[in-house]
């Protein structure tokens, strides 16, 4: 039988749509065999975790660039949590402070990617994660 | 085996286009000198490429201009084509205006920002607006939650806009706006400002982005569908060519689409076919080709690959010049001759070891500056983590009066001219460009190709094989995969939410004391002159003086004109 899919939301929160970044994560996670559903642009946190239930996904990946994060991550981490939804693994790539990274990872996000990650870096941390 | 190692080594290198006919010389080098060398020590590469991807040779000879004339080809500065720059004696008659891009925080924050940097020496002003204005919301709509003042100024009324340009003299200093969708409202405030200071708008001099058909191609910050966002475009050129012949209603922008990811080439025909889509729509308004268009700007980026960015510029001005006598028949020189504001490139600026972009930013604004340019923004050294600190403003904004004053590359008329190198790349990225045109017109026009998503999707492939080529390291960039080091962050430029309280009590306020009942009946005419034909500029410059906000009118044209949403391709 074939091992399950890894299923990753790959989602553009905010008023921002610089979505370079979000929609090249999306095709590398692909070619790396998972299945990724882009949300497209202008998703409020609502919309993320909605579709993060009836999509049953493990790993939901935002962009962010617009310095918005410190208003969207706890936003959507306390509706994942009100869904049932803690155990799925939450990325950020973009543009974040390093000065907020320790306060969003505290609030349960997984892991922040800086800009200039390699795309293969990103891939290997999901699989890490979700072998645990 | 030497045999096929000498003959692969000899083939790769030669970019494809041309059929090359080298002189008996050349052959001779290649044979007596090339060939010795190469089996002794093969070049670094099989290939060598730009940035775009784009094969570059290893020599460039007479035989890589076959059958090019420097009177047709060249001609002189000035002249068509203009491959030499349109001026004809370019930055030894005046330099280029140095017009740093800059915006955050509230109007307050901003008009400070403006007047540190004209004490400076920056001879433009260039406005940047945050997320909600560019989506146009107020700052106290519940999408503005977490952006307001932190992509650029928060501007939600003309009482914003009056702060924004306090104690600036608009009949003096030249200003550029950053805005797209919204654009003819605030563009509409900009000119109630003017107003009010008593300048005369025969004699304003600035320009609008007002670029919507890169917005759906690249950066997204559309509101309308394409068609009533075109008409929005087109009375704004309408309204300028009658009421502000000296300011520029658009900037018609490639910058977007390269740091989208596009190659150079991409960005050089996207833009300029967009260019001749609002030249299409003018004439179809009625409009006179020569009246308005020579008033339309254009917007490049300045990406790293040195060359192929001058290239780039080059072929711009000689694309357009044809296009313009051969397509459109125009007879105005100032129709012809394409002009333009340069940005160095966002994209190209790394997070890591954030000093070593000084040095980056330096050398594109290089290649504008030898491309010919009439404007320029320098980034600063920070941007990869926020907007730019005082401090890092002002070493961007020194790095160009370095090269200006310094480095002596104003001294002489396009310096590079007649290089076969770049001769030949300005051919070739010309053809390339003329190549996608091409296509663009079979389909219909830009408007038809991105409701295919075609340009859309030319830019997602080209953005997805630099990345790969970057984690293949195939591309090395600085600091980020290779030479890397760790070091201390950065002390950056922080936005906090204090920003927002204070546009929300404003709002308050103006909502409070302005009458709305004069609101009310202005944006009712608003919305019944969209649901007719008439140009939308008057009837925005009335709402906007009663003090109705960016959104209200921009909802109030939502009603009639409904949104656009992507189909989004990954």
């Amino acid at each position: 039988m074939p091992e399950k899919k890894i299923r990753v939301l790959i989602a553009k929160p905010g008023l921002d749509g610089h979505d370079r970044g979000a929609k090249i994560i999306a095709r590398a996670l692909r070619d790396a065999g998972m299945e990724v559903i882009y949300t497209g642009l202008r998703q409020t946190p609502e919309m993320i975790a909605s579709a993060a239930v009836q999509e049953d996904v493990d790993v939901i990946g935002l962009s962010i660039l617009s310095g918005a994060h410190n208003t969207i991550c706890p936003q959507l981490m306390n509706l994942l949590r009100k869904k049932g939804m803690q155990d799925v693994t939450v990325l950020v790539g973009g543009i974040i402070p390093e000065a907020d990274i320790p306060a969003m990872k505290q609030s349960g996000i997984a892991e922040i990617f800086l800009p200039g990650t390699s795309t293969q870096d990103i891939v290997a941390f999901i699989h890490k994660r979700l072998a645990r | 085996m030497s045999d096929k190692v000498k003959g692969t080594t000899i083939a790769t290198g030669d970019a494809p286009a041309t059929a090359r006919e080298p002189s008996r010389k050349e052959r001779a080098w290649e044979e007596n000198t090339l060939r010795p060398t190469l089996e002794k020590s093969p070049e670094r590469q099989t290939e060598f490429t730009t940035i775009s991807g784009y094969p570059i040779r290893r020599l460039y000879t007479p035989a890589d201009l076959p059958g090019w004339d420097p009177h047709r080809d060249l001609g002189f500065p000035g002249e068509p084509p203009y491959t030499r720059g349109i001026h004809s004696t370019m930055h030894r008659g005046r330099l280029w205006t140095m017009r740093q891009f800059a915006g955050f925080g509230t109007a307050e924050d901003t008009n400070e920002r403006f007047r540190y940097l004209l004490a400076q020496g920056q001879t433009g002003l260039s406005t940047a607006f945050d997320l909600p204005t560019l989506m146009g919301y107020d700052s106290d709509h519940p999408l503005s939650e977490g952006e307001v003042g932190k992509c650029g100024v928060a501007i939600s009324s003309l009482a914003d806009m009056e702060v924004l340009f306090d104690k600036i003299p608009l009949a003096s200093v030249t200003t550029s706006m950053t805005i797209n969708s919204p654009a003819a409202v605030i563009w509409a405030m900009y000119l109630a400002v003017a107003e009010k200071q008593g300048a005369d708008w025969r004699k304003l001099s600035g320009t609008l982005q007002n670029d919507i058909l890169k917005e759906y191609i690249a950066q997204k910050e559309y509101i309308y569908p394409p068609e009533p966002s075109m008409r929005l475009v087109i009375d704004t050129f309408e309204f300028a060519a009658r009421n502000t012949p000296k300011f520029n209603p658009i900037s018609i922008s490639g910058y977007h689409i390269r740091e989208a990811g596009s190659t150079a080439i991409q960005e050089l025909a996207f833009t300029l076919r967009d260019g001749m889509e609002y030249v299409e729509y003018g004439i179809r308004r009625g409009l006179d080709v020569d009246q308005f268009v020579p008033q339309l700007s254009f917007f490049f980026n300045a990406h790293n690959d040195f060359f192929e960015e001058i290239a780039k510029y080059r072929a711009a001005r000689r694309i357009w010049q044809k296009a313009m006598v051969e397509r459109y028949r125009a007879k105005n020189p100032r129709t012809w001759a394409l002009r333009f504001h340069t940005q160095t490139a966002g994209c190209s600026l790394t997070a890591q070891q954030p000093y070593n972009n000084v040095v980056r930013t330096a050398i594109q604004a290089l290649a504008a500056v030898l491309g010919g340019t009439q404007s320029l923004h320098t980034n600063s050294l920070d941007e990869a983590w926020a907007l730019p600190t005082e401090f890092a403003a002002t070493i961007a904004l020194r790095t160009q009066q370095i090269i200006a004053h310094e480095t002596g590359v104003t001294n002489t008329v396009d310096p590079l001219g007649g290089s076969y190198f770049v001769e030949a790349l300005t051919n070739e990225v010309e053809r390339g460009a003329q190549d996608y045109i091409e296509k663009i017109d079979a389909m219909g026009g830009m408007v038809a190709a991105i409701e295919r998503s075609y340009p859309q999707r030319e830019i997602a492939e080209a953005s997805y094989k630099y990345q790969v080529a970057v984690d293949k390291k195939e591309k090395i960039i600085v600091g980020v995969n290779d030479y890397v080091a760790r070091e201390k962050p950065l002390d950056i430029l922080q936005i906090d939410e204090t920003v927002a309280h204070r546009q929300a009590e404003r709002l308050a306020k103006l909502r409070a004391d302005r009458s709305k009942a004069e609101v009310d009946r202005r944006l009712k005419a608003l919305r019944k002159a969209a649901q007719g034909q008439d140009n939308l500029m008057p009837y925005l410059f009335d709402a906007v003086k009663a003090y109705a906000t960016v959104g209200e009118v921009c909802d109030a044209l939502r009603e009639v004109f409904g949104t656009y949403e992507e189909v989004a391709i990954t």
